[in-house]
């Protein structure tokens, strides 16, 4: 007698092919579930383009609830290095040195596109999570937490210096670093906008290199350089306050106008005077704490960042995977004279 | 004529003048290597303390990838300090080798992006440092100015050119069989490409300082520049040559530079310098010339490199390790020539004791 009847067997098999196809769905990535716990006690080491660099002092701090709070809220080690100036020399040896410290995951904004990825790449070879976020490094990282679509991002501060200099003009560039990823993606996009207004022409783009002191400096040689300027758009938050102190003279005011990206905190005096009529921008502190989440799923294996997968950053709320790895915070929200002062960061 | 015994007695102790070069008398061999010897000893002391202070600090210190970093991270500055070596001994110095390094990675950035095949640039850049050594060596001989306003000029020459050649653009798109240098070992050690070139260079350095005519000509020149011109030694020549060979290797660790950091940038390696001059006077190199092995400076290299990594290793800021490289550098430099000065002031108090009592 045979130990099991044959509808039995047919029973059992069922069984189990719907157990199997059970467990391989929820395996698959098409969604994680949000209840894999997240590791504790990771060494996660958050790396801006530099320090003193008063946007990443926001993105990354404690006490404006950015990356290394989230770190310590989900009980992880964090500690924010860089170098001190704006280039991947400075900042590569930082990354190197955090390696060799026993990282398990670098938050990284990338100060060049390339230059990092040889290192990267071994570090995630070893099994370092590597996240970008700010500014990315596209080739050599397993995600990247952008703030806001680089298309929202040029095409808003265009529009908004158009309709103030109505359309016609020429204007110039302040821009950070000449290496800096996220500031040549934003100008790009900023380029194919001004098509569509033929009548204003890009002078020139110069580099302040996210050092006030030299934005100044730039600033005030693009303006000696081009008589003829109608206006600016300085995409970093360190320098449009530059550009903004230069231009708040006699001898310029209301004449150029300024558009750019910063934080409201900085621009509160401009915006009053009248020097810049309105900015673009999002809150840093919760593009740091969103990478910092990200950067702890990924360590912890709950997310592969493949498109489509999705977690709970804390406060945030919930965030989904979208094309070549990718994040988004948020849209680009405009400052200006009426809403400024509901901020405070 | 007075006999031997009623002859003024010799000094007990041969008296060391104040750093020129041309007023110096010569310590006997014995002394010399003496004081050496036991500065050597004090690296060597020096050298387990830090291991000591860095295992305690992290079990990761000893492991095979540290050590692979300990020389990645420093590896430029050891090759840059051999050359320096030869020079302080012969009484000058070069300030601008870390410029040279700064312009030939500029160099390389900017043929790069115009196209050359890079072992073109390579050879291109290396006889460019040739030339920058050389007019370093001209300045210095043929115009007999001081290396030291010499070599001060240029540096902030040689690292403006730099600035000229490349601006604000940083070349990064290096094929990976170079910048593999930043992240894999050389083959079968632990050891990054540039610890390799290090330990090769530093042997050959070391053959002709201890075993070569050219070699001991150095010593005489850094003794008394006058006395080697007489004895038939090519002073000038001697002195170019250095200079050429400094310019050379400051190029080479220009290459290794970009390389290891996938990066030419035209402010790459700015401040090195101060680093290759506190490890060569760690190493017992006296800065006033004519003393020094290169045993010494290589004890040296290991020494600052492992401290700075350990200190690293205890989440020391990055910026402040140079609180390593100064207090390194004036102890170096207070020690080894402590010595002369305590002897020196000893012998100014015993003359006046010996004159009021007669």
């Amino acid at each position: 007698m045979r130990s099991t009847h044959p509808k039995w067997r047919t029973a059992i098999v069922g069984v189990a092919a719907v157990a199997m196809a059970a467990t391989t769905l929820s395996m698959s990535s098409a969604s994680a579930a949000p209840s894999t716990t997240l590791k504790k006690g990771l060494k996660v080491f958050v790396i801006p383009k530099n320090l003193g660099n008063s946007y990443f002092t926001t993105a990354d701090s404690v006490k404006s609830q950015g990356a290394l709070y989230a770190l310590k809220k989900l009980g992880e080690t964090g500690q924010e290095t860089s170098g001190t100036a704006d280039t991947p020399s400075s900042q590569l040896p930082i990354i190197q040195a955090d390696i060799s410290k026993g990282a398990n995951a670098l938050v990284i904004s990338a100060t060049d596109p390339q230059a990092l990825c040889p290192t990267l790449n071994a570090a995630m070879k070893k099994g370092i999570t590597v996240v970008t976020y700010d500014s990315d490094a596209p080739t050599c990282r397993s995600l990247f937490v952008n703030q806001a679509t680089p298309q929202g991002i040029g095409d808003a501060q265009v529009d908004l210096l158009a309709s103030e200099i109505n359309d016609t003009g020429e204007i110039g560039i302040v821009s950070a670093s000449a290496s800096d990823t996220n500031q040549n993606t934003w100008i790009s996009y900023m380029k194919q906008e001004l098509k569509k207004f033929p009548k204003m022409k890009l002078d020139t783009i110069v580099y302040g290199n996210d050092d006030t002191a030299t934005s100044t400096q730039v600033t005030q040689g693009l303006l000696s350089r081009y008589p003829n300027l109608k206006g600016i758009i300085s995409p970093t938050s360190i320098g449009l306050p530059a550009a903004a102190a230069v231009l708040d003279t006699s001898q310029y005011r209301g004449k150029i106008k300024l558009v750019g990206l910063a934080t409201p905190n900085e621009m509160k005096k401009y915006v009053a005077d009248g020097t810049v009529k309105a900015f673009v921008c999002w809150n840093p502190a919760d593009l740091g704490y969103l990478a910092a989440y990200a950067a702890v799923e990924l360590a912890s294996h709950a997310i592969t960042g493949a498109k489509g997968q999705s977690f709970v950053a804390g406060k945030l709320g919930r965030y989904t995977v979208v094309a070549d790895h990718t994040i988004v915070l948020g849209v680009p929200f405009v400052f200006n004279k009426s809403n400024i002062n509901n901020f405070n960061f | 004529m007075l006999s031997p015994s009623e002859q003024a007695p010799l000094p007990a102790e041969p008296v060391v003048e104040s750093g020129s070069v041309q007023n110096r008398e010569a310590l006997s061999k014995g002394d010399r290597l003496r004081s050496l010897v036991r500065w050597e000893s004090v690296l060597v002391i020096a050298l387990a303390a830090t291991v000591v202070f860095g295992v305690s600090v992290s079990s990761q210190f000893l492991t095979g990838s540290n050590i692979f970093n300990i020389g990645l991270a420093n590896g430029e500055v050891a090759i840059m300090a051999l050359p320096m070596t030869l020079i302080i001994i012969a009484g000058e110095i070069d300030l601008s080798i870390a410029s040279t390094l700064a312009l030939s990675s500029s160099l390389v950035g900017y043929l790069w992006m115009h196209g050359w095949p890079m072992p073109g640039i390579i050879v291109f850049v290396l006889a460019i440092g040739v030339v920058l050594g050389a007019v370093n060596g001209i300045l210095v001989t043929r115009l007999g100015l001081p290396s030291l306003a010499v070599t001060i000029g240029t540096m902030t020459l040689y690292a403006g050119m730099a600035e000229i050649v490349l601006g604000s653009t940083i070349v990064s798109d290096f094929p990976a069989s170079y910048t593999k240098i930043g992240v894999t070992a050389f083959p079968h050690t632990e050891l990054s490409y540039s610890a390799v070139i290090f330990l090769v260079l530093a042997i050959v350095f070391g053959a002709v300082m201890h075993a070569t005519p050219f070699g001991r000509s150095l010593f005489a020149i850094g003794w008394n520049k006058e006395a080697a011109q007489y004895a038939g030694i090519r002073v000038k020549r001697v002195k170019t040559t250095l200079y050429m060979v400094s310019g050379l290797i400051g190029a080479l660790a220009g290459v290794l530079y970009t390389f290891r950091l996938s990066t030419a940038e035209f402010d790459n390696g700015s401040g090195l310098v101060l680093s290759v001059v506190a490890i060569v006077l760690l190493g017992g190199v006296s800065i006033f010339g004519g003393k020094g092995t290169l045993f010494g400076v290589i004890l040296a290299v290991i020494v600052f490199c492992s401290l700075q990594n350990a200190l690293l290793l205890t989440s020391f800021p990055e910026d402040a390790t140079g609180i390593v490289t100064g207090g390194l550098l004036l102890v170096s430099v207070l020690l080894p020539n402590g010595g002369d000065l305590f002897r020196r002031a000893r012998s100014r108090k015993n003359r006046h004791r010996t004159s009021s009592a007669s």
